[in-house]
């Protein structure tokens, strides 16, 4: 398959940043994407988990066991073997039932054998990958709350039809709306890690590029990816060495109090935002081969780690990025 | 893309209908409106070139995805795997009648299939729309991903009995490339028309290339370029074109209001002027000729937004939610659940009866018969539709004060999981300001923009909300109706200025709310109540509620207390 590459993207840099910092980092807590229809927000995370190296699995496991983890799924699995498979990427669809969604009795061997046998369902196939949900403002909201749950621990409990099973289920959930077509509760919008509002390039350049770039790959779909080749490699390479960076990455006193202040400031609810926006900087230190996160990179991680957690003021209509910016302004001059 | 989409020429359907066969799938298809025996003629045209399959508006997701056919598993004993209809449809085209009743999940599935990377895993979607009224339409996240949009309200069957369709494409690579200079020119009116899609870039990019395939050239000249910008472009317009600078003659009617943000690039480039060959300001002005009138009106009104869609559209009832019911008969499909306590009840007692004599099989044998599946009552969502007095005799500050109450309601909305609806009635008629949503951008949005002053078309407003109310009614929601006025209607449905008139048709308006078993309040905002609101609230069988010093807060604790 020659999906789009992730490097050829026109433009779109914070939605970009934000999902490179989400890969160096999956407990950061999942992407929320806001624009509108047609900016290019599945193709971006299609493209990225496209280019990622594929990970190594139990062979034959339907929970997709990591090595170290082999037997700990439900079934269990029991080969020695492993196998390599591509990062899985998860679409959600919108009109997906909960049985789809965590998994499921097997019903056809529930029924003609009597066996209780567990049917995974997509959460336990975006272990370790990407889960996307498109419009997720129009998913039933006990859905969402159920995958942000799951998002947040890693782990998914099913207690149903007398059912008791546990799996890993670790991955990055990236979301996408449009604020126009309904809101998506503040408490859930909260419990993503980072926000960021996608807008199609209102530059002449940048559309003429798009155009052609959407026309090369219509018509060559294998050597326009060829051609964008070696630039995604070299994005695959800073996330293969930020990971490996991001342990190391020591986070001086000063900048967390820093963090602190800037989220007192624009009056930021909760604590989470304190510990993403550190999360947030620590990733883009080690994405950018720093040593030691600096104030450069909270500031530069602040929008897409607050703004989506400011308090909602009916009457007042600044956009949540110019507080933001404001907030800095006044906090570090 | 927002409002009805544009209804080109005939002759611009036909062309649309001829660059769709061309390539089904990489256009991803088209969007008929207006049901006639033109759109019967296109259909059958197009299915004498391609494979067609219809796919009714009610298919369940286990029809849609396939998996295991449990009814006939039941009967065979073993398990009998069935391919799904995405599956089954790729490479053919797709016709989906009665497209404005597409649930958003099932529109949320489609746009999936027609997403997939490799253009053969595709297919083609022909959305057959039969909306009658405005707020109906297929879901934005299908349209979006369709190429052309046609009205075929009026036109002639003759222009598609006839017309020629192409042989489809091999390769992509068939297709002429537009030139540097043709894709700045469509990118400058995707700019001045306000076009944000990516999609709607490449859209125009391959239809302009079409456009001269299907002409037997192999460049794409000026007219290519013309028959994109009208044919992909101008449908999805969200503003009109700023005037070109040096044009002496009248703009198109009305006048084009200047874009609503700043506008980096000026369409009228002296750079331009010499590099030849396409001309953008003909173009923008070709595309915004070919703007449909429905679409014009909305934008000159400020109506359209980016992004502005259907919103939620229609929500059919939660199989999965609300109060548990008895369990019934019926297989596990649409979201159902197994009920699977009692499907063994119902099993059991038969056991003895179905052993088949010498056959040793374990397990229970289970029929089809047995199945049952849970049930519960769901509440439906409801949807308060606020019709505010903004005429002149309702005093200023009680507008202010039914905009704060409907942004009051709005923040709980999560809460209450309650939609907003806002109707406004001033000078000679009344207008849906804020189509059903959640959304408290859309809705602030809406208020800031409403105007007050002028009659009091009391009457037009009523039936506005009446229509929107029983349409709310008959999709599954409950709406409740908040009308804010002080009663004294003097604009007569047919727009003339007599209170006799104007009164009389009020309450044949008021009673068609009842007779539609519409619940509602009437809030009387007069400083000094009088008889009339409380004569409207009679006819429309609804609660009457003085409030002479209603403030935002009171009002959205009263309606609060409502709903």
């Amino acid at each position: 398959m020659n999906r789009f590459p992730f490097s050829a993207i026109v433009a779109q840099d914070e939605m970009k940043q934000a999902l490179l910092l989400a890969a160096v980092d999956p407990a950061i807590g999942g992407v929320m994407v806001f624009g509108d229809r047609g900016t290019g927000k599945s193709t971006a995370a299609r493209a990225l988990a496209a280019i990622l190296p594929p990970i190594t699995a139990v062979e034959g496991c339907r929970f997709g066991c990591a090595p170290q983890d082999a037997g700990t799924c439900p079934d269990p699995c029991t080969s020695k073997r492993t196998a390599k498979r591509a990062v899985p990427f998860v679409d959600l669809p919108l009109g997906a039932t909960e049985d789809r969604v965590i998994g499921a009795l097997d019903l056809e061997r529930a029924l003609r054998s009597g066996e209780k046998r567990f049917e995974p369902g997509l959460l336990a196939k975006a272990h370790r990958g990407f889960l996307y949900i498109d419009e997720i403002n129009l998913l039933e909201d006990h859905l969402v709350d159920l995958l942000l749950d799951v998002a947040a621990s890693g782990e998914n409990l099913v207690e149903r039809e007398g059912l008791s099973v546990r799996h890993k289920a670790k991955f990055v959930l990236i979301g996408s709306g449009n604020p126009e077509e309904g809101e998506l509760r503040p408490q859930l919008l909260d419990r993503f890690g980072l926000s960021v509002e996608v807008r199609t390039p209102q530059t002449l350049d940048a559309r003429v590029e798009i155009m052609r770039r959407c026309a090369s790959h219509e018509r060559d779909a294998a050597a326009f990816c060829e051609e964008w080749a070696p630039a995604d490699a070299k994005i695959v390479r800073r996330i293969a060495r930020g990971r490996a960076r991001l342990p190391e990455v020591e986070t001086p006193d000063e900048v967390l109090y820093d963090a602190s202040r800037l989220c007192m400031a624009c009056r930021a609810d909760g604590l989470r935002g304190e510990l993403t926006l550190m999360r947030a900087a620590r990733a883009l230190a080690a994405l950018e081969g720093a040593k030691t996160v600096q104030r450069k990179h909270v500031i530069a991680v602040a929008p897409m780690a607050l703004r989506h957690r400011l308090r909602r003021d009916v009457l007042d209509e600044t956009g949540s990025t110019t507080r933001i910016e404001r907030a800095v302004v006044e906090v570090f001059g | 893309m927002t409002a009805p989409p544009a209804p080109p020429a005939a002759e611009d359907a036909a062309l649309a209908l001829r660059a769709f066969a061309l390539w089904p799938a990489g256009f991803g298809g088209l969007w008929l409106r207006g049901p006639g025996p033109a759109r019967d003629a296109l259909v059958e045209r197009l299915g004498s070139a391609v494979r067609l399959r219809r796919m009714p508006a009610h298919i369940d997701s286990e029809r849609l995805h396939g998996g295991i056919d449990l009814a006939s598993s039941l009967a065979a004993g073993r398990s009998v795997a069935r391919t799904g209809f995405l599956d089954e449809a790729r490479g053919s085209v797709v016709v989906a009648p009665l497209a404005e009743r597409i649930t958003p999940a099932l529109a949320g599935s489609v746009a999936q299939a027609l997403d997939q990377a490799e253009p053969a895993a595709r297919f083609g979607l022909v959305l057959l729309d039969d909306a009658a009224e405005r707020d109906e339409a297929p879901p934005p996240s299908l349209t979006e991903r369709l190429a052309f949009a046609c009205d075929l309200g009026e036109a002639s069957p003759a222009g598609f009995t006839q017309a020629d369709l192409p042989e489809p494409i091999t390769s992509p690579a068939e297709i002429p490339a537009c030139s540097a200079e043709g894709l700045e020119a469509l990118a400058m009116v995707s700019l001045a028309l306000g076009v944000d899609s990516g999609r709607a870039l490449r859209f125009a990019a391959l239809t302009a290339g079409a456009s001269a395939h299907l002409a037997g050239r192999k460049v794409v000249n000026e007219s290519d370029l013309a028959v994109a910008a009208r044919l992909v472009l101008a449908p999805r317009a969200t503003r009109l074109p700023p005037p070109p600078p040096d044009s002496e003659e009248a703009p198109p009617p009305p006048p084009p209001p200047p874009p609503p943000e700043g506008e980096p690039d000026n369409p009228g480039d002296e750079n331009r002027e010499d590099s030849g060959t396409p001309d953008p300001d003909q173009l923008i002005e070709a595309a915004a000729a070919a703007i449909p009138p429905g679409l014009l009106e909305a934008i000159a009104a400020g109506r359209t937004r980016r992004g502005s869609g259907s919103g939620g559209g229609a929500r059919h009832l939660s199989p999965l939610r609300g109060r548990p019911l008895a369990a019934r008969q019926g297989l596990p499909r649409g979201g159902a659940r197994l009920a699977l306590i009692d499907t063994l009840r119902a099993a059991v007692p038969w056991q003895a009866l179905r052993r088949e004599p010498g056959v040793t099989r374990s397990g229970l044998r289970i029929m089809k018969d047995d199945v049952r599946v849970r049930r519960y009552e769901a509440r439906s969502a409801s949807v308060t539709i606020f019709a505010v007095d903004a005429s002149g005799s309702a005093a200023f500050a009680r507008l202010a004060e039914a905009k704060g109450a409907v942004e009051l309601l709005l923040a709980q909305a999560y809460v209450k999981r309650t939609e907003v609806a806002l109707v406004a009635f001033r000078g000679s008629e009344a207008q849906l300001l804020l189509p059903p949503t959640r959304s408290l951008t859309r809705a602030r949005r809406a208020l800031t923009e409403l105007p007050g002053g002028g009659g009091t078309p009391l009457a037009s407003g009523l039936s506005l909300v009446c229509t929107l109310g029983t349409g709310l009614l008959r999709r599954g929601y409950t709406p409740l109706l908040v009308v804010l006025t002080d009663g004294r209607g003097n604009i007569a449905l047919d727009g003339s200025t007599n209170r006799a008139a104007a009164t009389e048709d009020a309450a044949k308006a008021a009673r068609a709310i009842a007779a539609a078993r519409l619940s509602g309040v009437v809030i009387d905002i007069s400083p000094r109540p009088r008889p009339e609101a409380a004569a409207i609230a009679a006819a429309m069988q609804a609660r009457y509620l003085p409030l002479p010093q209603a403030s935002a807060k009171t009002l959205s604790k009263v309606i609060g207390a409502l709903t």
